[in-house]
């Protein structure tokens, strides 16, 4: 593994096998009593956001509590940088307090690349303008490679604005790198133009596209794209590319039906959809903190205690994986 | 007066007169002289290249309003020390040069630096606005040849329309155009390709640039008035300026070192330093403005140097300022990336840098020919020294599209009417 997980093309396909494969033995901690296994005590993790973002950075603070890291939330409202601290500088500062890993959530697309410049721990990227989420589209493949058996061959829309999508984008290419036929649909004014390139289709009918699915992954449509008149209006996206309940049934009976949140019922969505047995949308949340697990986890156990001390346990920790698949 | 000086045995490029050849020059009380004296300063240029003077049609100086990323003085000398005698410094300033009191200010501020010849753009539209027309006339009684509203273009193609009309009273007077759609450019931080995609960044066609060309073009036919392309980036721009010259439009075009040897793809590590407007292009924008510049379509190499202050550049990509600095590498770059590799004569990029923009900008006393009783603006490089850009700059600021980067050639004099404001590689000033 890379030091820094910034986008999917840092992973390779035997990569992300191992990050899954790890994330399975960590998600049965999500269900024991004490929650908690000492892999990372006596590290320090920071959610570092930039944009409001609650669930990603719950998620991210109980993977590593959940590890025994200290986890420290930096957000950006009521601290020094809406006193106007550069992101060089609350970087040098974090760098100099002793962070491990910084968690990253930026509307700059490219902000953790450049984060990479001034810290030595590892970054992870939490989303990054329009760039990548390359975390959630893990969690992704982990609840579709847990729901379905395998990745490889699986027919995946990805239906919405996957133009401006950090979650399509990531999606893609990480759906694409383990062997998925990926579709993406909706307005072409959405569509990336060179969508081609990324190895993936095309289309601007979701009701052609939607019987021969394993997997139909809606995309949160946000009302300032209308604005920007990209589409004439909400309603008309609505009608034409929501999932509606008679969309839905035109699935195969075991195709799943997935959303990364928060959700506009009603809009990408018909509630009554989204409340399907089908809809893995809450398993994609609890699969987000056993794979968030992983990566820190794969990230930070492998380089050693900054600090000395505590050798004993770290090395107990380097093991815990397997021990946690035992059920020790 | 300037003490004579003797530059021996140097290969003499000199496009005006279609010279190519070892010769001696002489610089005597300002002029190029005759014969060689025999109580000159002598400099041995064996090995070295002799040629007039660069000419910068599009330079950001910064002065007034932004002294700490460059000022009058810090920017002539950061010229001279580029091998340029003359440079064009944009009226995107704060106060913005739109009236004859800025006008003066700057050639005050550029008197007293002394080390390079000035001419300050006008802005053609009060405060840069694009609403009014600014008073043009008082600008060319103060000394402006070139009015441009860079940054943007002219919004209204009436707007562009009168200035391009208003000004065929001032002989030579020529309107520049930044060619850009600000709708089609709205909120893009480079160039609209595979990039662009795979870095995640909002982007702008070079159709937003090509829209503009086409309109500007049809304008300049409509007015008979001569017109100025700035920094073109697109292969699109660069075909319809060669039909427009086909058909005999008053239309010159210029285009940036950046532009010629980087693209799109120097952006991978969202490089602060890589971003500017217009953006990098595709490897085929880039081959198509090396063609044209080799076979005149494009007629100048302007350094659109552009001093970015280093808090704003170390900054998150869409949150820092477009523009690279590049008036102390532009000559190194297009010898090393162009005429090095062959694409272009030395002869042709000394007309690009030089013998052209002087001609555009109508300044009389730059781009030779060098020849007796001429104005001795010269410069002198050596076209094998190989150094790497690195700071420090003569420039304030250190926002180099080449930091790091190894390049060939180097300005050993540079003389502004028969003074070495620049001796030795070093600043006399």
């Amino acid at each position: 593994m890379n030091r820094h997980l910034l986008s999917i093309h840092d992973v390779s396909a035997q990569e992300i096998v191992r990050i899954l494969d790890t994330a399975e033995s960590f998600r049965e901690v999500g269900t024991r009593v004490i929650k908690k296994v000492p892999a990372l005590r006596g590290r320090t993790v920071v959610n570092l956001f930039y944009e409001n973002s609650t669930r990603t950075r719950i998620s991210f603070e109980l993977a590593a509590k959940r590890l025994s890291a200290d986890v420290i939330n930096f957000s950006t409202s009521g601290s020094s940088v809406s006193k106007g601290e550069s992101l060089k500088d609350t970087a040098l500062t974090l760098q100099a307090m002793g962070a491990d890993a910084i968690v990253i959530r930026h509307s700059s697309s490219g902000a953790p690349l450049t984060l990479t410049r001034w810290v030595k721990g590892s970054v992870l990227n939490a989303g990054d303008g329009t760039h990548e989420h390359p975390t959630q589209a893990l969690l992704d493949l982990y609840t579709m490679r847990d729901r379905l058996g395998r990745l490889e061959g699986l027919r995946v829309a990805i239906v919405g604005d996957v133009l401006h999508s950090r979650v399509g984008r990531s999606l893609s290419f990480a759906l694409v790198k383990m062997g998925a036929e990926v579709m993406l649909v909706g307005p072409p004014t959405l569509i990336p133009p060179d969508a081609p390139a990324w190895g993936v289709q095309v289309s601007h009918d979701i009701d052609a596209v939607l019987p021969g699915l394993d997997v139909c992954y809606m995309l949160r449509v946000q009302r300032e794209r209308q604005r920007q008149q990209y589409v004439p209006s909400v309603r008309e996206y609505a009608r034409r590319f929501g999932l509606s309940r008679e969309r839905a049934g035109m699935l195969p009976d075991d195709a799943l039906v997935m959303h990364p949140g928060p959700m506009n019922r009603g809009v990408e969505i018909d509630s009554d959809v989204a409340d399907m047995p089908r809809a893995v949308i809450e398993e994609q949340v609890t699969n987000g903190i056993a794979v968030r697990m992983s990566l820190l986890y794969l990230l930070l156990a492998g380089s050693g205690p900054r600090a000395a001390g505590g050798s004993a346990e770290e090395a107990g920790a380097v093991r815990l994986p397997e021990e946690v698949a035992t059920g020790a | 007066m300037p003490e004579p000086v003797l530059f021996r045995g140097a290969r003499v490029v000199d496009p005006a007169s279609g010279t190519d050849e070892v010769a001696d020059v002489l610089a005597d009380g300002g002029t190029i002289a005759p014969s060689s004296g025999a109580d000159a300063t002598v400099f041995d240029c064996d090995g070295l290249v002799l040629a007039p003077g660069l000419v910068d049609l599009h330079a950001h100086l910064r002065q007034p309003g932004r002294e700490d990323k460059e000022t009058v003085e810090s920017g002539c000398r950061a010229a001279a020390l580029g091998g340029f005698t003359a440079v064009c410094p944009m009226a995107n300033t704060d106060p913005v040069a739109d009236n004859a009191a800025v006008i003066h200010e700057v050639l005050e501020l550029a008197r007293v630096a002394g080390t390079c010849d000035v001419f300050p753009v006008g802005a053609i539209t009060r405060g840069l606005g694009g609403e009014e027309m600014a008073e043009l006339g008082e600008m060319v009684d103060a000394g402006v040849r070139l009015f441009s509203d860079d940054g943007r273009c002219v919004p209204s193609a009436r707007m562009l329309r009168n200035a391009l009309t208003y000004v065929r009273a001032f002989e030579g007077v020529v309107i520049a155009e930044h060619c850009e759609d600000a709708s089609l450019a709205e909120g893009g931080q480079m160039h609209e390709g595979l990039t662009s995609s795979s870095l995640g960044l909002a982007a702008q066609p070079r159709e937003a640039e090509e829209v503009v060309v086409a309109r500007d073009l049809a304008v300049a036919r409509l007015t008979g008035g001569r017109l100025h392309l700035c920094h073109l980036s697109s292969a699109g721009s660069v075909e319809m300026v060669r039909r427009a010259k086909a058909e005999g439009l008053g239309v010159t075009a210029e285009v940036t070192p950046h532009h010629l040897v980087f693209s799109e793809e120097d952006l991978l590590t969202y490089d602060t330093n890589m971003k500017m407007n217009p953006p990098l292009r595709a490897g085929r924008d880039r081959g198509e403005l090396r063609a044209a510049l080799a076979d005149g379509t494009i007629d100048a190499i302007a350094t659109d140097h552009a001093p970015h202050a280093v808090e704003e550049k170390e900054a998150e990509f869409d949150q820092a300022p477009f523009g690279t600095i590049g008036l102390e590498t532009a000559l190194a770059a297009v010898l090393t990336h162009l005429v090095e590799p062959g694409e272009l004569t030395l002869s042709r990029a000394i007309e690009a840098l030089s013998t052209a923009p002087a001609r555009i900008l109508g300044a009389g006393d730059h781009g030779g020919p060098i020849e007796p009783g001429r104005p001795a603006n010269l410069v002198v490089f050596d076209p094998s020294a190989e150094w790497v850009v690195e700071p420090p700059f003569a420039s304030r600021s250190r926002n180099s599209a080449f930091l790091g980067r190894r390049l060939r050639g180097r300005v050993v004099h540079t003389m502004l009417r028969g003074e070495l404001v620049v001796a030795d590689g070093k600043a006399q000033r």
